[in-house]
């Protein structure tokens, strides 16, 4: 039958928690929902409308834009951010030492991404890489250096694999 | 405060939803609704509900029937889904549109339906769904019918979509030929489309056709070039004279009524539209010459 | 990218090693509080009433609809200003919120303080303002019109400066002339205007956490209008997501702190993507008109110029941005004779000021042109006639200044002629990214043109004209471990890399740590015009070098040495007579030092009216080459490659600085072909970054980056700025490429003369379709 959620609160689930949301107000994005109702700040805002790519989390598996995602409508999803990574994966070492971090205000977004476009494939080629995090603007690094993070991690397991 | 959202899980549920509920508002891949949320240009008010479209099982179908020849694709599809098989061998041109949709986060959660009914002149499925002649179905508690997509919007974010209607579904032919999209925009990847282009060859009835994106308040049908290309492609050698080409891309700028904006002006968008359309009849020839 | 190479070094960490971002591990989890990401217990949330009108009298503001909204706490307006009602960088003309009269669409002209973001929405939009709308004035080159009225008390006119030098009387064999035009670009850092305003319990002073790049030059402009002392007023830094010269000018500084302290709660302010391009200043629109005499060998005998600034509705940092363009319209060559005219005023559009290259972004777009036109008439190739007018060390400026810093011009040309080139055009169809259009599928290898380009700029480090520059930093050693202080704001460039590293070398100690960046220390300066490295990597130099000078007393004491007989080398203290050494851990076990430096670059002095005078502190060269493949019949242009040779001095932290050349060169790029803000009767067209385009990874080419290192004898450590300089030219490098194209293509193309580009500018010249 259909499931209306029409209670004062509902739950998500995040980083394999099920978590409450209180006080949401309607039509509400899982990225406002994600910062400002669970303290999640990993996923950030700089666009609210789906270019900026700064708030992607997955969905479910899918790398998706949170800002563009109406977080009572996710209640039977799961979310994964970036602080649901665990830290330290071979992604966020490779941008860390690869020099792809400068501010870092879209290093959450783009880890994300690179993370999801390497469970999609494992040996992705430049142009495959660029086209996997078009969506994820960064004003600092002229991307040079994210590049070559993401092609170091597919070295670096390739590496590993063999 | 309360937050409703509806996930019916049927047709039926749907339907019986924009029945029964006063005021609903649908969601489909949210790249649109939610921008508007976000932005405060919309609010839902105390007394909608908002209708998620994500858990209809035949809003997500991808059918192919052979007898008809004929492919069937859920509106809940999203453009991620349109680049691989069938679609991509089935209906080349709407996965190459789908290609030049956003990025991959925008890809995932966009929905060819969603692209249809929010009435866009620059939609990029659109577009390479009017060249494929691809008919929507729109259901409503009244029942079902059937709109050529260059018909169902009306002009800039108006549709013939009532209230309580949603598309259910998109069908196109099967074609055997040639087909192929191009836009342009400011930049090479993430933007919106200054000028777009859809050419369908078909090889089983010898014709062709040709939609253009924003260059007017709807995607449109060049029926005169179109009807121009058909009748001047040599279709058993598949060549066509430079000059017929030119004369392609002369009725192409001529149906094209584009404005100025600040993404472009409306004299460059009649000429890119000349260009694309002839370049991909070109290519289109082509290609189908080297794989003869 | 060329090897940057790592230097050998038996210390960890050093100068010339690239150890890891401090705050990397954290960013890289989302752990780093941005300023956005700061809350409080009891928090509230602000928001600006901003005008919908260019230019209009206030003729009523009732805020009373507004105030009844439950959950809305206070409303500020004007009245509300307990201190100074105005603020600004160079002139205080700005006012904390409009009094009577609003000068741009956007301006503040009251701020909300609610339970939550909604509710503030509501109110604002309850507030209900009364205008008259007055005639607006949109055109910078009326604003001198006697005939036009003034729009501010202080005048039209916010500078009005020349550069003349030498014999005007000269005239060249060649002459080439025409009118270039710069459309305004946004700094478009991804981490909107935020910050969170705490006030002290007494109401009598608050802390605000914000993202900026000037803590101090904020303190005293928000105490000010607070009318607090500073002492009151405490400013941390919250986490910087980018600034470019956007965030030096107050946003919501005064604002969040007004809020909080008449609430006594803590506020939280922070901006929407749209907000923002109302919020902080742009790159200037400028109109520039050049004209360059030469001899027929193309020698440069002299350069005319004209600069109008479209400086907006306030003054800001346009003074500056002035002078560096009128100071720098001669690039890098040598000329001796130039009359240049500039003038920066005020209009009823966007207010604009710092970013990235101020200045001389603009007059660089203009003088390459203008090299190339000069290329093109003595029949020269463009990179010999700018060899044959490469300014060198000694050479004397159209200001009368000597260019002392390393000049190393020619070298920079020699270092682009030997890179070799990129493969031929659309060879293979590998991937959409490899055709102009990318991803729209529009382009196949035969509708596709190469062109190459070039471009040159020289820079000038740190303020000018006479500002008292210096930055602080204090140096503390304690069981071994020396900890930094400093207020420079790092805003992503990595000064809080190589300040330990600095520490590390100079001291032969790895363990450094960083303090909090506030303002409970001297002042920084701003992080801007390229000049932290030199100004707080100087300061902390110093310090270090004042607590290594007191190890080595306190070493000399106890050994009976004289304590100049003491070098570091790598982690060691050498006794350099003796050849003794030991580790430097060792060496200052127990030993407690704590030394706060400021450090001041060589004093400047103010141009004079005809814009004489060694107003420059140091100046750092590059040059950029482009590679463009162009779709000629749809005016789409792909950047294949950017090369570039930058003069750096000295690389603290290659990586550092690859990082800082490929951003840069991002961000010239951008200028050159999507970035513009378009205004219509002064409203935004497209303010968001679904039309406000910046490069994506799709539009970013590798670049190929050559680094000079000439340590410059002025320069601490010998390094130069390297922030701006990957930012100037690289603008018309691109767009010189796409002229080469477009004139390969079809024989003779017109010049080519505003950036952005738009395509219809490329195809229009080539199809009988298009009108002109």
């Amino acid at each position: 039958m259909t499931n209306i959620h029409d209670e004062r609160h509902f739950e998500l689930t995040v980083n394999g928690e099920r978590r409450q949301v209180v006080d949401g107000y309607p039509g509400e994005s899982l990225l406002t929902v994600l910062r400002d109702r669970l303290g999640l700040t990993g996923a950030k805002g700089a666009c609210e409308e789906g270019e900026c790519g700064s708030c992607s989390v997955l969905l479910d598996g899918n790398l998706v834009c949170s800002c563009l995602v109406l977080a009572a409508s996710a209640t039977q999803s799961s979310v994964v951010t970036i602080e649901g990574l665990g830290g330290s994966t071979d992604v966020q070492t490779a941008f860390v030492e690869c020099g792809a971090i400068q501010c870092g205000f879209c290093t959450p977004g783009l880890i994300m991404a690179a993370t999801n476009l390497l469970e999609r494939s494992t040996e992705p080629q430049t142009d495959e890489i660029r086209e996997a995090l078009a969506g994820n603007l960064c004003r600092c690094t002229g991307y040079g250096r994210i590049v070559e993070a993401v092609q170091t991690v597919v070295v670096q397991r390739s590496q590993g694999a063999s | 405060m309360c937050v409703p959202v509806a996930h019916p899980q049927s047709i039926e549920q749907l339907t019986a939803l924009l029945r029964d509920e006063p005021k609903t508002v649908l969601l489909a891949g949210g790249t649109d609704l939610m921008v508007a949320l976000n932005h405060g240009s919309q609010r839902i008010g105390p007394d909608e509900l908002v209708v998620s479209l994500k858990e209809v099982p035949e809003l997500s179908i991808i059918e192919v029937d052979h007898v008809q020849r004929l492919l069937r694709i859920g509106a809940g599809v999203n453009w991620d889904e349109l680049l691989g098989a069938p679609v991509d061998t089935l209906a080349p041109c709407l996965t190459q549109a789908a290609r030049t949709v956003g990025s991959h986060q925008i890809r995932t959660a966009g929905t060819i339906g969603g692209n249809i009914a929010t009435a866009s002149p620059a939609g990029d499925g659109v577009c390479a769904l009017v060249a494929l002649g691809a008919v929507a179905v729109l259901t409503s508690p009244e029942g079902q019918r059937r709109v050529a997509v260059e018909d169902v919007a009306t002009g800039p974010k108006r549709s013939v979509l009532a209230n309580d209607e949603f598309i259910e579904s998109i069908e196109m032919p099967i074609v055997d030929g040639w087909q192929g999209y191009s836009k342009i925009g400011t930049r090479n990847a993430m933007v919106i489309s200054v000028a777009g282009v859809a050419v369908v060859l078909s090889a089983d009835s010898n014709s062709c056709r040709i939609a253009l994106g924003s260059v007017g308040p709807t995607v449109m049908l060049a029926d005169n070039a179109s009807t121009f290309a058909g009748d001047s492609i040599d279709w058993t050698n598949k060549e066509i004279s430079a000059d017929s080409l030119e004369r392609i891309s002369e009725l192409v700028r001529q149906v094209a009524s584009p404005i100025d904006d600040h993404r472009s002006t409306a004299t460059y968008r009649s000429h890119s539209v000349g260009v694309l359309a002839r370049r991909l009849i070109e290519r289109g020839l082509q290609e189908m010459r080297n794989s003869i | 990218m060329s090897d940057l190479g790592i230097r050998e070094s038996s210390l960890t960490g050093g100068l010339g090693q690239s150890p890891l971002r401090p705050d990397g591990i954290a960013k890289s989890e989302g752990a780093y509080e941005f300023s956005s990401d700061l809350s409080a217990d009891n928090m509230l949330i602000g928001k600006t009433l901003r005008s919908p009108h260019q230019h209009a009298r206030i003729v009523s503001i009732d805020t009373a609809p507004a105030l009844a909204i439950t959950g809305v706490h206070r409303i500020i307006t004007a009245d509300d200003v307990p201190g100074k009602p105005t603020y600004g960088l160079i002139s205080s003309d700005q006012p904390v919120f409009a009094a009577d009269v609003v000068r741009y669409i956007g301006e503040p002209i009251a701020a909300v303080v609610a339970d939550d973001e909604d509710i503030c929405a509501r109110a604002i939009e309850a507030i209900e303002v009364v205008y008259e709308v007055l005639p607006a004035l949109a055109d910078a080159r009326l604003a001198k019109d006697p005939n036009t009225p003034s729009i501010h008390p202080d005048g039209n006119v916010i500078r009005e400066q020349n550069v003349v030098t030498g014999d005007l009387s000269v005239v060249g064999d060649v002459i080439v002339e025409d009118h270039y035009s710069i459309g305004m670009q946004d700094q478009a850092f991804l981490g909107l205007e935020s910050a969170l305003a705490i006030p002290d319990e007494d109401r009598a002073g608050v802390e605000c956490h914000v993202a900026t790049q000037w803590l101090h030059e904020d303190l005293g402009q928000v105490a000010a209008c607070l009318d607090l002392p500073t002492s009151a007023v405490r400013l941390v830094l919250g986490g910087v997501g980018g600034a470019f010269g956007g965030r030096e000018d107050l946003s919501l500084q005064v604002h969040v702190c007004l809020l909080a302290l008449a609430t006594g709660r803590p506020v939280k302010m922070h901006y929407s993507r749209s907000e923002s391009f109302l919020g902080h200043v742009h790159r200037h629109p400028a109109e520039i008109w050049m004209r360059h005499h030469a001899t027929s060998e193309g020698i440069l005998v002299k350069i005319e110029a004209e600069f109008v600034f479209d400086g907006g509705a306030y003054a800001s940092t346009s003074s500056a941005v002035l002078v560096n363009a009128v100071t720098h319209a001669q690039g890098p060559y040598r000329c001796e004779n130039a009359e240049v005219k500039g003038i920066a005023v005020r209009t009823n559009n966007l207010p604009c000021g710092a970013m990235r290259g101020f200045g001389v972004v603009q007059a660089c777009f203009a003088h390459e042109r203008q090299m190339d036109l000069l290329a093109q008439a003595c029949g020269l190739d463009p990179l010999e006639i700018r060899r044959r007018n490469a300014m060198s060390t000694g050479d004397r400026l159209i200001t009368g200044q000597v260019v002392e810093s390393v000049a190393p011009v020619s070298e920079i040309i020699e270092g682009l002629s030997r890179m070799p080139f990129p493969e031929g055009a659309g060879a293979v169809e590998q991937h959409p990214y490899e055709m102009p259009g990318g991803a729209g599928n529009t382009t196949r290898p035969g509708d596709v043109v190469r062109g190459i380009g070039y471009g040159l700029s020289i820079k000038n480090l740190m303020y000018s004209e006479a500002f008292d520059d210096y930055s602080t930093a204090r140096c503390q050693l304690r069981d071994g471990i020396v900890t930094l202080k400093f207020a420079t704001a790092e805003v992503g460039q990595g000064f809080i890399t190589i300040a330990p590293q600095i520490a590390r070398s100079t001291l032969g100690l790895e363990e450094v740590e960083l303090d909090a960046i506030d303002t409970n220390v001297g002042s920084a300066g701003s992080t801007s015009a390229s000049r932290q490295t030199w100004m707080s990597g100087g300061a902390v130099e110093a310090a270090c070098l004042r607590v290594r000078e007191l190890v080595y007393q306190h070493v000399a004491t106890t050994q009976g040495t004289d304590p100049l007989v003491y070098a570091i080398d790598g982690a060691e203290l050498v006794n350099t007579s003796t050849g003794d050494r030991r580790p430097m851990t060792e060496v200052v076990v127990g030993l407690e030092f704590d030394e706060e430096v400021e450090y001041r670059h060589r004093p400047t002095v103010p141009l004079d009216e005809n814009g004489q005078g060694d107003c420059h502190t140091a100046f750092a060269f590059v040059g950029h080459r482009a590679v463009v493949d162009v779709d000629i019949e749809l005016g789409l242009v792909r950047v294949v490659e950017m090369s570039t040779v930058q003069d750096v001095g000295r690389a603290l932290n290659p990586l550092s600085v690859t990082g800082q050349i490929e951003g840069g060169i991002a961000q010239g790029l951008g200028l050159a072909l999507m970035e513009e803000i378009i205004q219509r009767d002064g409203r935004i067209m497209n303010p968001s970054f679904t039309d406000y385009l910046i490069p994506t990874i799709a539009d970013m080419p590798p670049v190929v980056a050559e680094l000079i290192e000439i340590p410059d004898p002025q320069a601490p450590m010998g390094a130069k700025g390297v922030g701006e300089p990957p930012t100037i030219s690289s603008t018309p490098a691109v767009i010189s490429a796409v002229q080469d194209a477009m004139n390969t293509a079809y024989g003779s193309a017109p010049h080519l003369r505003r950036v952005p580009l738009q395509p219809s500018d490329v195809a229009k010249t080539v199809n009988a379709g298009l009108g002109d």
